[in-house]
């Protein structure tokens, strides 16, 4: 393969997953007997119809997604297999409720900062025990991060139940947290907060960091492969596992705390419909490149904002949409080992 | 005193109620396992079952409910083999995909076929089956021997598995591709076959699991009623230690420790039972770093395997 078309794969390997996935939607939508044309015109009005319907809802819900797909994209990089995105994500938002409850009366400029550093300190510290069990004792990460996730939904809900709960102790939810560490809005006369732009921002930084960096360029070695990063004598492995744990749990913490502060200034039982394991698919499709997670996130996003939008305008249930979240999943890993398959067959011949 | 022993009891009967589904999901996920799959989308496996055995009892009773459950639970993990093992994408994101399309494609389904009412289905229920004499045992016989008959299923499972996978030769060949399936391969052990078929099991039992659910639990079916079963009998596959009696043992002590929280709320609304629930997996972790002697998941886990 040439340079020019090695760059293009990542984008056409989006572009040949979304149209297989649109096929294959609208094929089962046809046997479920909903017109497929009306179910998908009414899912893209939910989502990009009008200008709030964009901002206050697709790109609203694409902000979890966003930081923690990146979280999972990171981790990923480094052949970290982090499926704990949605336990670190709780740890997160548990403790930016907690410190953002303990200020009440602080100004916005402090509280804010802290609540969002609590946030990623506790997802990052809800990573360092599948970290430690990986690099020192060699257990795997994929069943240890999740068997944290039960954990951490656990956790929550006995501090949302018992020591967190609201003052009126009617619901089983924490108190609200006090308006001064509500983060504020991105774009005026919408929902959209500042979560987003934060997103954007470290989707910039961890690009810049894996294109750019000595400490980039290790990350990826590791990634390609442990063994041989370790073998060349250069560096060690373990400090760049530890570094791609850490920084991808408190990424997913973060995403817990932009959530609690900008959205629902509290913590409850189910904050989270499973952006922790979505976030996989996003950070997939995006082919594990940050800047690529920030579309795919909003794709995601307005696949959620769509949803409802499509039960309503054209009676298909909203559920529907998790069965097309995974057929865009099943899409982009059949394409890409149609590619992988291609280009070997190029080089053989 | 008798009325702490119809207590416990009531709590063991629960406790194994509960755990049979765990059990016989975690069962065939060991042998998923010991070939070197690890099938994420077991959870989805267990929800298409449960509506499988739902749709399956309604046309077929509901003896022909579980095997339509079973056979539906099949299906979903076919799936994921064909992609995980056949076309060899990665295990954890094909799982990650096949659960999320199964609770949303169950959801549908669902929805098309009785509404979105949420009017609550009544489905016939498999009864129990007394076994003579053994469910006389005072405490443990109504709670083990008074069961239907997926409960009889799951411990017939435990020596049959344990015959198949360590006194016969597929048994061997079968962790063999767990453990090495490049050694396995060049020893003649076809391993996508054995990987395929390895999963399909899984699948079969998971969604047996989840008839259990609609059928002997609840006698219902509602959306996501698979709650997590199927990743808990992942974690019940841990703490089992990749062998049918462990196992068996850790589904039991999964499903006690959910039927404590129901018998401790009853005694005392304030008692923090998320914490109990939260204990099996805490104890799957202290498990995975040694802390009861060596565990050690089998070597090929999760681990591709380019067709040949």
């Amino acid at each position: 393969m040439s340079t020019r078309t090695r760059a293009l794969t990542p984008a056409l390997t989006a572009a040949a997953a979304l149209l297989a996935t649109l096929a294959v939607a609208a094929a089962l939508l046809a046997l479920g007997g909903y017109p497929p044309g009306d179910a998908f015109a009414a899912l893209f009005r939910g989502a990009f119809g009008t200008w709030d319907r964009f901002v206050s809802f697709t790109l609203v819900r694409a902000t979890p997604l966003l930081l923690t797909g990146l979280a999972v994209a990171l981790a990923f990089k480094a052949r970290v297999w982090n499926i704990g995105a949605e336990g670190q994500l709780h740890a997160g938002a548990l403790a930016a409720v907690a410190v953002a409850v303990a200020l009440p009366g602080a100004p916005g400029f402090l509280v804010i900062p802290a609540t969002l550093l609590a946030a990623a300190a506790a997802g990052a510290l809800w990573a360092s025990a599948p970290a430690a069990m990986k690099t020192g004792m060699g257990v795997g990460e994929v069943i240890t991060t999740l068997l944290m996730n039960f954990v951490a939904l656990f956790m929550a809900q006995f501090l949302v139940q018992g020591p967190l709960r609201e003052s009126r102790g009617v619901f089983n939810q924490t108190d609200e947290i006090p308006p001064a560490a509500h983060l504020p809005d991105l774009v005026p006369g919408t929902r959209l907060h500042l979560g987003f732009l934060i997103g954007i921002l470290i989707a910039i930084a961890l690009w810049l960091y894996l294109t750019r960096t000595p400490g980039g360029f290790r990350l990826r070695a590791v990634g390609a492969s442990p063994q041989a990063a370790e073998v060349s004598g250069r560096f060690r492995a373990q400090p760049v596992v530890w570094l791609a744990f850490l920084a991808s749990g408190a990424i997913a913490g973060l995403a817990g705390g932009v959530q609690v502060a900008g959205v629902t200034h509290r913590m409850y039982e189910g904050l989270s419909p499973g952006w922790g394991y979505t976030a996989i698919a996003v950070a997939l499709l995006a082919r594990l490149n940050p800047l690529a997670v920030v579309v795919t996130a909003i794709v995601f996003g307005a696949l959620s904002a769509g949803g409802g939008a499509m039960q309503r305008d054209a009676g298909v249930p909203e559920v529907w949409v998790r069965g097309i979240e995974a057929l865009v999943i099943l899409a982009v890993l059949t394409v890409d080992r149609s590619w992988q398959a291609l280009a070997s067959r190029g080089s053989r011949g | 005193m008798a009325e702490f022993g119809a207590l416990s009891s009531s709590f063991l009967v629960a406790a194994v109620g509960l755990g049979v589904p765990l059990a016989l999901a975690a069962l065939g996920e060991t042998v998923s396992e010991r070939a070197g799959v690890i099938n994420i989308g077991l959870e989805g496996s267990v929800i298409w079952g449960a509506l499988g055995g739902a749709l399956g009892a309604l046309a077929l009773g509901p003896y022909g409910g579980l095997a339509a459950g079973a056979l539906a639970g099949g299906l979903a993990a076919l799936v994921f083999a064909a992609f995980a093992v056949w076309l060899n994408t990665d295990q954890i994101i094909t799982g990650t995909a096949v659960t999320i399309g199964s609770l949303g494609f169950t959801g549908a389904v669902f929805q098309s076929r009785f509404g979105a009412t949420g009017l609550a289905l009544e489905l016939p229920t498999v009864p129990a089956w007394e076994v003579p004499v053994l469910a006389r045992i005072p405490v443990v016989g109504p709670a083990f021997f008074d069961q239907a008959v997926t409960a009889y299923l799951a411990y017939l499972l435990v020596p049959v598995l344990g015959w198949f996978l360590f006194r016969t030769r597929r048994g061997l060949s079968l962790r063999a591709v767990g453990e090495s399936p490049e050694a396995a391969n060049a020893a003649g052990v076809p391993v996508v076959r054995t990987r395929m078929l390895a999963v399909v099991f899984a699948g079969l039992t998971a969604g047996l699991a989840g008839a259990h659910l609609s059928l002997v639990h609840t006698g219902t079916f509602a959306e996501n009623m698979s709650a997590g079963k199927g990743f808990i009998a992942i974690a019940v596959v841990v703490l089992g230690r990749w062998n049918p009696k462990g196992v068996v043992a850790a589904a039991l002590f999964f499903g006690g420790a959910e039927a404590l929280q129901f018998a401790l709320q009853a005694v005392d609304a304030d008692l923090p039972y998320p914490l109990f629930l939260a204990l099996p997996y805490v104890l799957s972790l202290a498990a995975l770093a040694g802390w009861f002697g060596r565990s050690r998941a089998p070597e090929g886990l999760a681990s591709a395997w380019p067709r040949g």
